[in-house]
């Protein structure tokens, strides 16, 4: 008796608690939607989207504080060692690259401007040879004038992946006559490294093995930004990285904090065409945040940006779509990344053409998008290459916008072409630290059973999931792994960018892998062709052939164009998603006064 | 005069007791700390070994997304991980006793005795950044202390002496929800309310250290410290309500009302000191164990300080650091462990001998 009545006046404690917690956020309501006249004040009234190809709260007032957070840690603010698109965008504060993504809304964003150079790169020797001139008047943050020699020695201490694992291999795999294990802390004339050559301080050459006309955006990686190789400490660069941008380093404490204020030796007038606006006077960082004290704050006015730029968590995102004022500050931009799965062609019967073609009619695709949030997480996709990506091509060969919950008859005829006309049984894998995935999983093998096809489903450490596992052709085929769940973004937005690292054959190692068995030749000659043609607009064309190409051999369950919610406060200024990152440009943000 | 002397040459050395008792403690405590190292090092560093990963395998997950197999090894190599267990452990022994280098392959990097460890992935020593997050962690631990002792004991003396009462049952209901709800419910709900509701409180990711202002750290940590307490607080208002209501109806407390003495001493004097020593056991005891709601808390609230440091260490695999970390605990825990015994070889001498 006692105990029960403890437990009542526990349970209504309880629900006190609970109430008053709904009681502090929800104001909903359904009237109108809300998205004028709001509480904006001197500024643009909130409307959802107003940062997406354009500019929200357009300003050039500099000074103020802008405010970033992330939940978890970078992998390196060392421009040399970082593979973060979050950095990559961030880093456009302190580090200057050859060439860079001209920060500006829409599609304009996807451009290359040149940043330390004066023009884009001038190809010779069919494109094997890759020249770069210097601006006048550059310098590091101590007054140091900025040479070609320092861009080198930048591009050749990255090349040692010992020291700096974490970065594109790009230049490894590109550049001509790299000694094996090369580094430059063994090597420190740089007197091995044949391929790159500075004839004066002004003038840089790249020689590549083959010839690449997408060289341009190997040139605006990080990695070109200079490093003096005076100040260089190797894996301890990071914690004080000498600027060549408009802000430098005061403070950084790993997993911690950071804070840059302005580089005075940083003179705009050499910086006339990256779109960079350096309107605060100072940007901090504040690392190991609690992803949802992240939302939190950012609703609250507690900080500006969240850094990651990939959205707010799904417990925010229902309580965000359902308050009109609160969805007003948010875009749903499209992001450069698709959720997709591999059929992979090393697990019966899935080497067979057919057999991949029932797969992909039978499985249900608003299941696949529900799995990571509906709309508001991305559009069906009916390809790998997502539509923001230039070359991205409108097709759908399996009738997907037809037939959106699966088509089980085509894929029963299909069955019976490839010999399995009751089925066959597979596994599926996914990262097990996702619930989008395991969700995914569910899906595929609740559609995929309408048709006979058995999938177990097996879940493997995000940490090891291409290391040792699905990523491992050895282990991937001994354990039977016929559907293998993924997700990839492009390194930068163009067909090469996106698609090079996960259909082509030739990529596949031990382990490792990023593509995860899709061996096609149509697809690796269409590689060939693309990276061959020099003309913008040819090559984007092919690079959409070759998207097609995967699509026709039925190697991938192609999923979900991905999208994320991104919340903008009322903070700050001059905000829009830059479509070379697919987020907020923040070399061009600034604070309202 | 030679004292001692004389006194040794009349009587056979008989050892003192409470010495003989501590110096078998600490030997023990000793022991018992370096069980918890290889076991530690065991699970992280041999387990796997043991389930067929090979050095390889563990080294792949400390060099780039991009890395070749040739890579792969020599990570492995450099790392140790070729070397047989005994090695790796006796090189990481040896690091506590009298430090070791590190390789980092642009220079050597020192890691001076005690040596915890050296991260393969920040490529820094792991006590330093211990000692760095530690200051964070004990402020948290002893602002929530004080108040889960004080608020804990005090509900439990009141609930007791009013039993039956709407406080009693309020108070003890409230306690069944505090030991009932997980910190990161109570910890974002608090901040949701208190902080970005009704802006009382600092919001998440706040900490100055006390040393630059007193008041600014007691204002930030205000409710991390309220959100840890509410959990052992709860523990510790049911334990001294039911050891009160135990010593209330002892004799001697109907004696010491019989002699005149006021009912306030007669609660405090008599009353809660009986009922206050196994409240302090295991309150030796928690503060030990705290690291655990440390974890919580201090991820909840984004607070940089140990707890987090483990849960980021083992988020991204970072196997020194959270051996590190497992070491830095299970010491707190033999410490107070150890406090605690000998406090008990003080008050109680039958301890002692057994």
């Amino acid at each position: 008796m006692k105990n029960t009545r403890l437990m009542a006046v526990a349970a209504a404690a309880v629900l006190a608690l609970g109430l008053s917690a709904c009681g502090g956020s929800a104001s909903t309501g359904t009237g109108g939607s809300g998205s004028t006249g709001g509480s904006g004040g001197s500024s643009a009234a909130p409307a959802a989207d107003a940062a997406i190809g354009k500019i929200y709260n357009p300003s050039t007032t500099k000074g103020g504080t802008l405010r970033f957070g992330m939940a978890g840690d970078w992998d390196s603010v060392d421009p040399g060692d970082t593979y973060y698109g979050l950095s990559w965008n961030f880093l456009r504060n302190y580090a200057r690259t050859l060439v860079v993504f001209k920060a500006a809304p829409g599609a304009e964003g996807a451009k290359l401007v040149p940043d330390l150079a004066t023009s884009l790169g001038k190809p010779s020797d069919g494109n094997k040879t890759w020249t770069y001139t210097l601006r006048d008047g550059i310098k590091f943050e101590d007054g140091t004038p900025i040479t070609s020699k320092d861009i080198k020695y930048a591009v050749a201490r990255q090349l040692d992946k010992d020291t700096f694992p974490n970065g594109p291999t790009y230049f490894n795999d590109f550049l001509a006559d790299i000694p094996a294990g090369y580094s430059v802390y063994k090597d420190k004339n740089l007197d091995d490294l044949k391929s790159i050559e500075t004839p004066d301080d002004k003038t840089i050459i790249f020689k590549l093995k083959t010839g690449f006309s997408g060289f341009d955006y190997f040139a605006q990686l990080p990695a070109t930004a200079p490093v003096p190789v005076a100040k260089d400490t190797g894996t301890k660069y990071k914690e004080k990285v000498v600027s060549s941008g408009p802000y430098k380093f005061v403070s950084y404490s790993q997993g911690k904090n950071m804070e840059l204020d302005r580089n005075p030796n940083y003179d705009p007038k050499t910086d006339p065409e990256s779109g960079r606006l350096a309107l605060p006077d100072k940007l901090t960082v504040e690392l190991g945040l609690n992803a949802a004290d992240v939302d939190n704050r950012l609703q609250s006015g507690g900080l500006d940006v969240d850094i990651a730029g990939t959205g707010v968590q799904a417990e925010s995102q229902g309580k965000i779509l359902a308050d009109p004022t609160l969805k007003a500050k948010t875009d749903n931009a499209q992001a450069a990344r698709t959720w997709f799965s591999v059929l992979n062609s090393d697990v019966a019967p899935l080497d067979n053409v057919d057999c991949r073609k029932a797969v992909v009619l039978a499985y249900d695709k608003t299941g696949y998008q529900r799995a990571y949030g509906g709309n508001t997480g991305g559009a069906i996709a009916t390809s790998l290459m997502p539509p923001n990506v230039p070359g991205h091509a409108d097709f759908d060969l399996y009738n997907f916008k037809a037939k959106p919950q699966g088509d089980p008859e085509a894929a029963k005829a299909e069955l019976a072409k490839c010999g399995q006309p009751n089925g066959f049984e597979t596994n599926v894998s996914y990262r097990a630290e996702r619930p989008k995935e395991k969700a995914t999983a569910e899906s595929l093998q609740q559609s995929l059973a309408k048709v006979g096809i058995k999938l177990n489903i097996k879940a493997y450490p995000t940490a090891d999931y291409t290391k040792l596992y699905a990523g491992k052709p050895d282990y991937a085929k001994a354990n039977k792994l016929g559907v293998i769940i993924y997700g990839w973004g492009a390194d930068w937005p163009d067909g090469f960018g996106f698609l090079s690292q996960i259909v082509d054959s030739r990529v596949i190692r031990p382990s490792g892998n990023t593509n995860l068995g899709i061996k096609v030749p149509a697809v690796d000659a269409g590689i060939d062709q693309a990276m061959a043609e020099t003309d913008a607009t040819k090559r984007d064309t092919i690079w959409g052939n070759v998207d097609k190409s995967v699509m026709e051999a039925a190697a991938v369950i192609p999923g979900v164009w991905a999208k994320g919610l991104l919340f903008r406060p009322d903070t700050i200024t001059n905000v829009f998603v830059n479509d070379g990152f697919t987020m907020y440009d923040y070399a061009a943000m600034g604070v309202k006064q | 005069m030679v004292v001692g002397q004389t006194w040794s040459h009349h009587h056979r050395v008989r050892p003192n007791p409470l010495l003989t008792y501590m110096i078998r403690r600490l030997i023990s405590a000793v022991v018992l700390l370096f069980v918890v190292s290889a076991v530690t090092f065991a699970i992280f560093f041999l387990l796997p070994r043991v389930a067929g990963a090979t050095a390889d395998d563990l080294a792949s997950r400390y060099v780039g997304k991009t890395a070749g197999q040739e890579q792969i090894h020599a990570a492995a190599v450099r790392l140790g991980f070729t070397d047989p267990i005994w090695v790796q452990y006796g090189r990481f022994a040896k690091g506590i006793v009298v430090g070791s280098e590190y390789n980092t392959g642009v220079s050597i990097e020192q890691c001076p005795a005690p040596c915890l460890g050296y991260s393969f992935i920040t490529q820094n020593p792991v006590l330093p950044d211990l000692l760095d997050r530690l200051p964070v962690t004990l402020s948290l631990a002893a602002g929530a202390a004080v108040l889960w002792l004080f608020g804990g004991v005090a509900t439990g003396v009141v609930s007791a002496l009013k039993r039956g009462s709407p406080i009693d049952r309020t108070a003890m209901g409230i306690a069944l929800a505090g030991v009932s709800l997980p910190i990161f419910f109570t910890g974002l709900l608090a901040l949701s309310i208190f902080s970005y509701g009704l802006g009382w409180t600092a919001q998440g990711g706040s900490y100055t250290p006390f040393q630059e202002n007193p008041l600014m750290w007691a204002y930030d940590l205000l409710l991390p410290w309220i959100t840890l307490s509410f959990l052992y607080a709860a523990a510790y208002a049911r334990l001294t309500r039911a050891g009160m209501l135990e010593t209330m109806n002892e004799d001697y407390i109907r004696t010491a009302r019989a002699k005149g003495l006021r009912e306030r001493d007669v609660v405090v004097r008599h009353g809660l000191r009986a009922a206050l020593t196994p409240i302090l056991t295991i309150f030796g005891l928690d503060l030990g164990l705290l690291l655990g709601g440390a974890i919580l808390t201090e991820s909840t609230f984004s607070l940089n300080g140990v707890g987090k440091y483990a849960v980021d260490a083992v988020a991204n695999n970072d196997l020194p650091k959270v051996l590190g970390v497992t070491l830095l605990g299970a010491t707190f825990i033999v410490v107070a462990n150890l406090v605690v015994d000998l406090l008990y070889a003080v008050v109680d001498p039958r301890v002692r001998v057994s």
